[in-house]
């Protein structure tokens, strides 16, 4: 085990302008469980990849354990992977692919013996250890895959999208076993994905991307309840925030309460100190409800889209020219065409600059 | 294998392939047939005399000597060469498509061509001398019928040169048909170049290697013009006698009976390959 | 980039400060470069062999017969002639050859493709029965030698006066491209979306209509790669044309039967020749291959 430190890393692919990582620094504690979350593009793969040896930067230290791997080739690394297509070797038996790292390192059939009986265990693959990995299913060779990263004593587990391959039933219940796997072993991990709910779920820390930059870097509530930016806000949760093109109107240097917010004709109260001018509001859906006509700072919307999902019921309304989303309990009853009254929970209003997007919030 | 294929009415298909039925059956069929009766049947009814002249022809005992040790010797060279082109040229070294071109251009090549391409290397007053001729090493009748040794090489440089470009190919594209993710894992888990080589490629190439190591033994039974071309009739191949028998003897009843031989080698080497290809399938995912 | 307003709680995106950058250990970059060197050197040893050869059969061809009588040989094109390669030409029976095996390889093409291509069409688009019985008997007869087949054509063609004619050698041919063209053109086919064809019979297309205006012209680069293909195993094919004519001969059938009779300038100006299409057609033919060879073999 130890903690992997990543100092300004630069990649550029070969006949491509844009960079794939952009000076990128990052440190994963020792027994981390980190998540790079990003969309497809934004170089969490690349910054992956470069740990593990399979790409090499253009600029830029990478450091495991207190060792300088920067260029050494992915075999003298000591980690262990989950990739994507899981790359479980067809040509060899469960038994075999679970162990190939441990034959690999000349340790003894004993060993490998008692480390693949003790993984096949963990992951419930005991009837399956001599079988090839074609008489298997999808779900069964992805247990294969995590197998082979555990049994081996490395310093850091990667994962590569490992969940993005299984249907979403499967998905949603080996995402739990992974959680509980990965905190028994306790192993530093850097855990890839596009899928906010699993960065959410699984993260000690998530580290969110955008083209080839961290956009930001905190643990699973902050990046949700604080995003830094309208893209990270954008990025996680579902539906994702809602952002409104607000008036600020600053009020009292310092002051509490001293600001207020328009949005469309409703005025709200917000932090003191800002500058007046435009800003943009993000608010999640959750953080909205319907109320009646005459609560104070209640925002009038017009219903268009009535989606109830069950646990809850989503909206879609224009405030003005605006949509938001807005997240009701199921049992509020409300049409299409139908105007409702919209209360935003202070708490949880966030703040942006109108251009740049980078949040404003003052506390 | 079986890609979307649908069921349909059955009468079209058949009637899409029955011109090539009637095609093949008229062409390569009965011409099988025939042949079989040529070696086996002669004025008189069956006979087995037309195998027992040429079981005395010591030509004809000579000619499969050659033809067994040239395959026996070849191959071998032949898919180690291949291979360590294929793994330079899976390392993308700079300009590696200009590589694989000229690396396939003896595919195209006939065998007669080739040999003729390597007469003018091994001739005695050819390049090959004139190398040696300039350094002061003096000449070396290569391909002269004393030197049995200088001419098998030829032949097998000739022979390497031209047909292990098929071999190429096909690990080539057996080898595209191979995610790099497998390489990748193994790298990851601490496999070195030559692990991985030994436990990843070789084995995954294994159905690509069979199918060329099969069709490759078929196609070196019938080495024929490139030993022609560099040694006449010095250096005797199979179907090189039943040329022979048939151009220059003016026997085809002696020449079936040899093609016969070849045809037989040929079919079990086919048998084998379509076996070993059917049992390899199912360990594929 | 940065903000100073991000928020206090979350670190933001990493300062752009620059901060001392640690020596890399930059050795195992250096063995990568020595490792990438020795590649190259390891193709250029390759290509060396494979296209050294080429080099001296084409100085060959066109060095002058003075030169090539000169001994030791010169390496370098000082003495480009054509009179090596225009006294080839010239002598008896190679235009012949020529013309006859360029008419061979066409013919044979024709005949090989009004066969195939329907039963190429069968093999990928319908289930019938006898299916794989049917392929399985295609990849068979590529075990046939040639040499099997020749001698009672021979006979066979004697009996009915096409002896000696580029026809003989054409149904020769033919029936040995036959099953090559029906596998290649099957994958042709199946690389076809059926998606496509379907669509075109859902918006009205006849079965025949649906071939021939969205599956033939998908189909055509495939196609016209295949038969580029058989082409060139017409042209290489030596055996069977030798046997099977006597003044008709095509090229390389010219070749190998005046073999013993004739100087070694005629042979090496024979053996650039046949070489020419060889480069050719690789050339054309790099990007369809693998394709071709991947396919063929299965």
């Amino acid at each position: 085990m130890a903690e992997i430190t990543i100092q300004n890393l630069v990649k550029t692919y070969p006949g491509q302008t844009e960079r794939a990582t952009d000076d990128v620094s990052l440190h994963v504690d020792d027994g981390e469980f980190m998540v790079l979350l990003g969309p497809s593009g934004c170089g969490k793969t690349t910054l992956l990849r470069m740990v593990a040896g399979l790409e090499l930067p253009d600029a830029g230290s990478v450091h495991i354990g207190g060792r300088d791997v920067t260029y050494l080739p992915p075999n003298k690394r000591n980690l262990s992977m989950v990739f994507q297509s899981y790359a479980v070797f067809p040509h060899r038996r469960v038994r075999h692919n679970i162990g190939f790292g441990l034959a690999m390192a000349k340790v003894p059939k004993a060993e490998i013996e008692k480390k693949v009986a003790w993984a096949a265990d963990l992951l419930q693959l005991g009837p399956y250890l001599d079988r090839y990995p074609a008489q298997l299913s999808g779900g069964q060779r992805q247990r294969v895959a995590v197998a082979r990263a555990i049994v081996m004593d490395a310093d850091v587990l990667l994962m590569d999208e490992p969940l993005s391959n299984l249907d979403a039933l499967l998905r949603l219940g080996f995402r739990a076993e992974l959680k509980r796997i990965v905190e028994q072993i306790g192993t530093t991990t850097l855990y890839v994905t596009h899928d906010q709910v699993e960065a959410l779920s699984l993260g000690d820390r998530i580290a969110v991307m955008r083209t080839g930059q961290v956009a930001q870097l905190g643990r699973p509530i902050e990046v949700y309840d604080h995003p830094s930016d309208t893209f990270v806000g954008g990025f996680i949760g579902s539906p994702p925030m809602n952002f409104l093109d607000a008036m600020a109107h600053g009020g009292v240097d310092g002051g509490v309460d001293g600001g207020t917010i328009t949005v469309g004709d409703a005025k709200l109260p917000a932090p003191g100190g800002l500058p007046d001018g435009p800003v943009r509001l993000g608010i999640r859906a959750e953080a909205i409800s319907v109320v009646d006509a005459h609560t104070e700072g209640a925002v009038p919307a017009m219903v268009d889209v009535v989606e109830p999902l069950g646990a809850a019921t989503l909206l879609t309304v224009r405030v003005g020219e605006q949509e938001v989303k807005v997240q009701v309990p199921p049992d509020v009853n409300v049409r299409n065409g139908q105007t409702v009254h919209l209360s935003l929970t202070p708490r949880a209003m966030r703040l942006y600059d109108a251009e740049t997007g980078l949040g404003l919030d003052l506390r | 294998m079986a890609r979307a294929r649908r069921t349909r009415a059955v009468p079209p298909a058949y009637l899409l392939i029955a011109p090539s039925v009637v095609f093949m059956a008229l062409l390569l069929g009965w011409p099988m047939v025939s042949g079989i009766l040529q070696a086996f049947v002669g004025p008189d009814g069956v006979t087995g005399a037309y195998l027992q002249r040429m079981n005395s022809d010591p030509a004809f005992w000579s000619a499969v000597r050659n033809t067994l040790l040239l395959i026996v010797v070849l191959l071998p060279l032949q898919f180690l060469f291949a291979l360590v082109m294929a793994f330079l040229l899976q390392a993308r070294p700079k300009g590696h498509a200009l590589y694989f071109y000229l690396w396939a251009i003896p595919l195209a090549v006939s065998d007669l061509a080739a040999g003729l391409v390597w007469l003018s290397i091994f001739t005695d007053r050819g390049y090959l001398n004139s190398v040696l001729e300039t350094l002061g090493l003096g000449s070396v009748s290569w391909l002269s019928y004393e030197n049995y040794g200088s001419m098998f090489v030829a032949i097998l440089i000739a022979e390497l040169w031209r047909a292990t470009s098929l071999v190429l190919v096909i690990v080539i594209s057996g080898m595209q048909g191979i995610p790099k993710d497998y390489d990748e894992a193994a790298n990851v888990f601490g496999a070195s170049y030559l692990q991985r080589l030994r436990h990843v490629w070789l084995p995954l190439l294994k159905p690509s290697l069979q199918v060329a190591l099969i069709l490759r033994t078929i196609l070196a039974f019938q080495t024929f013009a490139v030993a022609q071309a560099l040694t006449g009739q010095d250096f005797p191949v199979l179907v090189g006698e039943t040329y022979r028998w048939y151009t220059a003897l003016q026997n085809p009843h002696v020449a079936s009976a040899i093609a016969m031989v070849v045809m037989a080698v040929s079919m079990v080497t086919a048998v084998i390959y379509l076996k070993t290809l059917r049992d390899s399938t199912k360990g594929a995912s | 980039m940065t903000s100073a307003e991000t928020s206090a709680e979350t670190s933001a995106r990493p300062a752009a400060v620059p901060r001392p950058q640690p020596a890399v250990d930059t050795a195992p970059l250096r063995a990568l470069r020595r490792r990438r060197a020795l590649l190259q050197v390891a193709c250029w040893v390759v290509t060396a062999f494979m296209v050294v050869p080429v080099y001296l059969i084409a100085l060959a061809a066109f060095s002058s017969r003075s030169a090539l009588n000169e001994f030791p040989l010169r390496f370098l094109p000082t003495s480009f002639s054509t009179e090596t390669m225009s006294t080839f030409l010239s002598s008896t029976g190679v235009l012949a050859g020529l013309i006859n095996s360029i008419m061979v390889g066409l013919l044979t093409l024709v005949v090989s493709f009004l066969i195939g291509v329907p039963a190429g069409y069968a093999i990928a688009r319908f289930a019938f029965r006898g299916h794989d019985q049917y392929q399985l008997f295609l990849l068979f007869t590529r075990a046939l030698p040639i040499v099997v087949l020749s001698v009672p054509l021979a006979q066979l063609f004697l009996s009915t006066g096409v002896y000696d004619t580029p026809l003989a050698v054409t149904l020769l041919h033919s029936a040995l491209a036959l099953p090559t063209t029906i596998l290649l053109t099957s994958a042709v086919f199946l690389a076809v979306p059926v998606d496509a064809e379907e669509a075109a019979r859902i918006f009205g297309c006849t079965p025949v209509g649906a071939f021939t205006r969205v599956v033939l012209p998908l189909a055509l680069p495939g196609i016209a790669a295949a038969s580029i293909f058989t082409f060139v195993m017409s042209w290489n094919e030596v055996l069977g044309a030798t046997i099977l004519t006597l003044n008709q001969r095509t090229l390389p059938a010219q070749v190998l039967s005046s073999l013993s009779d004739s100087p070694l300038a005629f042979r090496f100006a024979g053996g650039f020749f046949l070489i020419i299409p060889a480069i050719v057609f690789i050339a054309v033919m790099r990007r369809y291959l693998l394709n071709m060879w991947g396919t063929t073999i299965r």
